[in-house]
């Protein structure tokens, strides 16, 4: 096994002997790579069919009064989040992946518990911290009548660019951390044995190694900004998506939506493309054992400042607004808790479990048909299955919704002729909800299993295939124990996000199946958001066993690998 | 490989479970669509079981993915009624076609000419007054009159607004629109623009709020908003103030309903839309939301009635939805966020 030979990774040429084994076309397996991208295909043909109907009255005044002032904005937010999601997730993922220092152990699991805090929820605690009459200004005003002038004011563009970032650097960080730990630790020692800093190390070989696993991590922040309307709207920050909702809540067009939200589809290919770019030429590989011997030990100093700068974010992201939540809970508990919050929570969990489970298979079966088929076939409809995460919600709702009513409608209408009544099929099941749940996430399991794959490099492949490792066999006996990390980060960054998933919960749940999200869309849609700091504590709770499982699963590492060969 | 075996005897077990909620809304007898929120319609829903025995099943969205939901249905939705607040998505529901006529004495009756569809696809069912609210400690309300006079360049600095991509708002520009034709009306948005205390809010609640705590003098809310939030902060130095009493009156919305054009259902629609309107179910409808009943022949609760009374704009809702695209176009020139 590679694990232990202790050689750094470098960017090498692609071009190896088992590429040309690769380059025979498995048809099966292309076959299947479509089935997986055909729901998402589905989805988009139907929403870019909206152009089929043009709406120039709402595109003229768009074009004149909204998209110069949404274009800069949402450019200035993603730019804002892609930068401070990086600089926290990869510092922080450093600093527990790579350092040692006082409470690092806690910390590790700690900071990516705010992942577990929706956008929505963190934007709105947020102004309710900072607003005139919360307590941070109050206080502020209580020491010193006349409001001092440096009080920041939340509802601003560095506003929504910190709630945002707050909530999605865990991805960045999970990402960036794994990197670190699997393959950081030997690299580094070899860099500082040839006398490098630890800081030079760092730089020169730590960061460039962890690249590909920091961009996809990356990756998914940014469409998530781009897709995000609820935390937006909140600020009442004017983004490409708010501009989408005004064409269809205020314009009444949903075609002239969908059509704003394919304009999206195209800014998520183009970054897809340069992410693609960018290490079109590199091959990574995992490199040196992992483990505790490598972590470059703070003092002094240092080791605090390492302590403050974790205690810092995760106060900020977490304790803050959940110590809110909590007080608002407080007050909303006589009012609002009953028996039927068991049901919604124990909805929420099963329908993220199964969905996890769904999601992750169909991930894993389309990084391997990609893995072992570059061709244009196989590559466009990986970046097909992964274009749902890029749209914003209730537009991509609506469009796994009509192509599911259109067949069903098929099927009701040949049974009728038949003389037979049936129900539907998918709409009103929760079926549908899997599979809208497979559109929307496929993007997030995709990218963690394809990270990890990433690392098993063709050499392992040829190694275990001449000791007689083949097919199946090589997949569990071999991949399997490599890739559960992935598998793992997988699974929890899609558990996480279908619990807090909403627009599409929203329009395909069967009658009576509500769950947290539900509940809080219900309350907060009368603007009751108090009331609705009960569903939303009990969100971030159910979201915190599985990030916490995660943690423990990569903090015990060593050996993991060893089985196989 | 008997594990294999058993995973697909698993899967196939779940996908079944998984697909039998949709058997259980084929045995309701009456589906509602609402984007009115479950606890407002739950006691009416639970009221109307019991006195009927019927079985009721509903779902929860925003208007708009309600509308594309039915549309997308088509002859084969499970709906028979669609409930949604704004007049506005009442009257883009019936222009798509998702809502059909009822013709019922005891609706035209119970709701006022002006709080339905003139083709009766939908009817209102409770009132929401959208009108002024201030700090008493800053306002004189002797100085307030209507809508419009909120530009006057005396209160520069004093004005707090919701978002202009808020419905209520987009509706309150459509009246101004109707009342005075969209140059004067723009030239009014634009004077409210320019007394702006703050950039608008994203809701009714923050606008109160700041209110309350001097960032601005005087705002635009619904009144349950203000009913809310006095029940919470009973000594708030905030009053609500009745505009346009000297002509056209206060604006007024709806929430309402309307029968689905392929309701399965139809009769028991029609029945429990008659029941919704009537004075057994009115205080109750209006009431979970401190807001207004439509029968004239019902009160209003009395701590809704304790805010005094008000003439209000009898110009039919319907036109709200007709001039919404105006309304948004005027405020995005205007400057109006």
């Amino acid at each position: 096994m590679s694990s232990n030979t202790g050689v750094a990774a470098s960017a090498v040429d692609a071009a190896d002997a088992s590429r040309l084994r690769r380059a025979r076309v498995f048809t099966a397996r292309r076959f299947i790579s479509g089935i997986i991208a055909l729901p998402t295909a589905c989805a988009l043909v139907v929403i870019l069919g909206a152009f089929l109907t043009p709406a120039p009255e709402i595109w003229g005044h768009m074009l004149e009064h909204v998209l110069p002032d949404v274009t800069r904005n949402t450019l200035l937010l993603v730019l804002g989040v892609a930068v401070s999601t990086t600089l926290l997730g990869v510092g922080l993922g450093w600093l527990t992946g790579g350092c040692d220092f006082p409470g690092r152990r806690f910390f590790a699991w700690a900071l990516m518990l705010p992942m577990a805090m929706p956008a929505y929820v963190m934007a709105f605690v947020s102004l309710g911290l900072f607003d005139v009459l919360g307590p941070v200004q109050s206080a502020l005003r209580a020491l010193n009548p006349a409001l001092p002038r440096w009080v920041p004011d939340m509802r601003s563009t560095g506003g929504v660019i910190t709630v945002i970032s707050l909530t999605l650097y865990p991805y960045v960080y999970l990402f960036a951390r794994g990197a670190f730990l699997t393959q950081g630790a030997a690299a580094v020692d070899a860099a500082r044995i040839l006398g490098d800093s630890p800081s030079r190390a760092f730089f020169r070989v730590a960061l460039p190694m962890a690249r590909p696993w920091i961009a996809a991590g990356l990756l998914l922040v940014i469409m998530e900004t781009l897709a995000d309307f609820g935390a937006v709207s909140i600020f009442n920050y004017d983004t490409f998506t708010t501009a989408i909702y005004k064409a269809w809540y205020g314009f009444f067009s949903l075609e002239a939506a969908a059509q704003f939200a394919s304009l999206l589809v195209i800014v998520a290919l183009v970054v897809h493309g340069l992410e693609r770019f960018s290490r079109a030429r590199m091959r990574f590989t995992q490199a040196g054992r992992s483990g505790e011997a490598g972590r470059v030990r703070l003092a002094g100093w240092r080791a605090w400042s390492g302590t403050f700068s974790c205690a810092l974010v995760f106060f900020i992201a977490f304790v803050a607004p959940t110590l809110q939540l909590v007080a608002w809970s407080a007050e909303a508990f006589r009012l609002e808790f009953d028996g039927r919050y068991a049901w919604l929570l124990l909805r929420s969990l099963t329908l993220a479990g199964l969905a996890t489970i769904v999601i992750c298979f169909a991930a894993l079966a389309l990084a391997y048909v990609r893995r072992g088929n570059r061709d244009r076939t196989t590559a466009i409809a990986t970046r097909i299955a992964t274009l749902g995460y890029a749209l914003p919600g209730t537009v991509l709702a609506v469009g796994v919704y009509i192509p599911a009513a259109f067949l069903d409608n098929l099927l009701m209408d040949a049974a009728g002729r038949l003389g037979l009544t049936m129900g539907p099929l998918l709409t009103g099941t929760a079926a549908l909800m899997i599979l809208a749940y497979l559109i929307r996430f496929m993007a997030v399991g995709f990218g963690a299993v394809d990270a990890g794959l990433t690392r098993i490099t063709g050499s392992v492949d040829e190694a275990a295939r001449l000791l007689g490792a083949r097919g199946a066999r090589l997949l569990l006996r071999v991949h399997a124990p490599m890739l559960r990390r992935a598998l793992l980060t997988a699974a929890i960054l899609v558990f996480v996000d279908v619990l807090k998933e909403m627009p599409m919960t929203l329009m395909t749940r069967p009658f009576g199946w509500d769950t947290l999200p539900v509940k809080i869309f219900e309350l907060t849609s009368e603007g009751e958001w108090e009331r609705a700091a009960l569903p939303a504590l009990s969100l971030v709770l159910a979201g915190l066993v599985p990030v916490m499982l995660l943690i423990r699963n990569t903090e015990q590492e060593p050996a993991s690998g060893r089985k196989g060969g | 490989m008997p594990r294999a075996v058993t995973f697909r005897f698993t899967l196939a077990l779940a996908l079944t479970a998984l697909s039998l909620p949709s058997l259980m809304a084929e045995a309701a007898d009456l589906v509602l669509y609402s984007s009115r929120k479950a606890h407002l319609i739950e006691p009416l829903v639970e009221a109307y079981e019991a006195k009927t025995g019927l079985d009721i099943a509903f779902t929860t969205d925003k208007a708009a993915p309600l509308i594309a939901r039915l549309e997308a249905e088509g002859e084969h939705t499970p709906a028979d009624m669609l409930i949604t607040v704004d007049a506005g998505n009442l009257w883009s529901a019936a222009r798509k076609g998702v809502l059909s006529p009822v013709d019922s004495p005891v609706l035209e009756k119970n709701v006022p000419e002006h709080l339905q569809d003139p083709e009766n696809r939908w009817f209102g069912l409770s009132l929401r007054a959208r009108t002024i609210v201030y700090n008493t400690d800053q306002v004189d309300p002797a100085k307030l009159s209507t809508y419009g006079a909120l530009g006057d360049p005396a209160w520069k600095g004093k004005l707090l607004l919701r978002t202009s991509k808020k419905v209520y708002n987009q509706s309150l520009v459509a009246a101004l629109i109707a009342e005075h034709g969209e140059e004067k009306a723009e030239e009014i948005v634009r004077s409210w623009v320019a007394n702006l205390a703050a950039p608008p809010f994203s809701s009714d609640t923050k606008v109160i709020e700041a209110v309350e705590a001097g960032v601005g003098a005087m705002g635009v809310v619904n009144t349950y908003y203000f009913g809310r939030y006095m029940a919470k902060n009973p000594d708030a130095p905030l009053a609500i103030f009745w505009p346009n009493q000297e002509s056209t009156g206060v604006h007024v919305n709806v929430s309402g309903a309307g029968v689905v054009r392929h309701a399965p259902h139809r009769k028991a629609a029609v029945a429990f839309l008659e029941w919704l309107s009537s004075p057994e179910a009115q205080n109750m409808f209006a009431d979970a939301n401190k807001e207004y009943p439509v029968n004239p022949a019902v009160d209003p609760s009395t701590e809704v009635a304790a805010w005094g009374d008000f003439t209000a704009d009898p110009v039919n809702v319907a036109v709200f939805g007709e001039k919404q695209a105006d309304a948004i176009q005027l405020m995005d020139r205007a400057g109006y966020k």
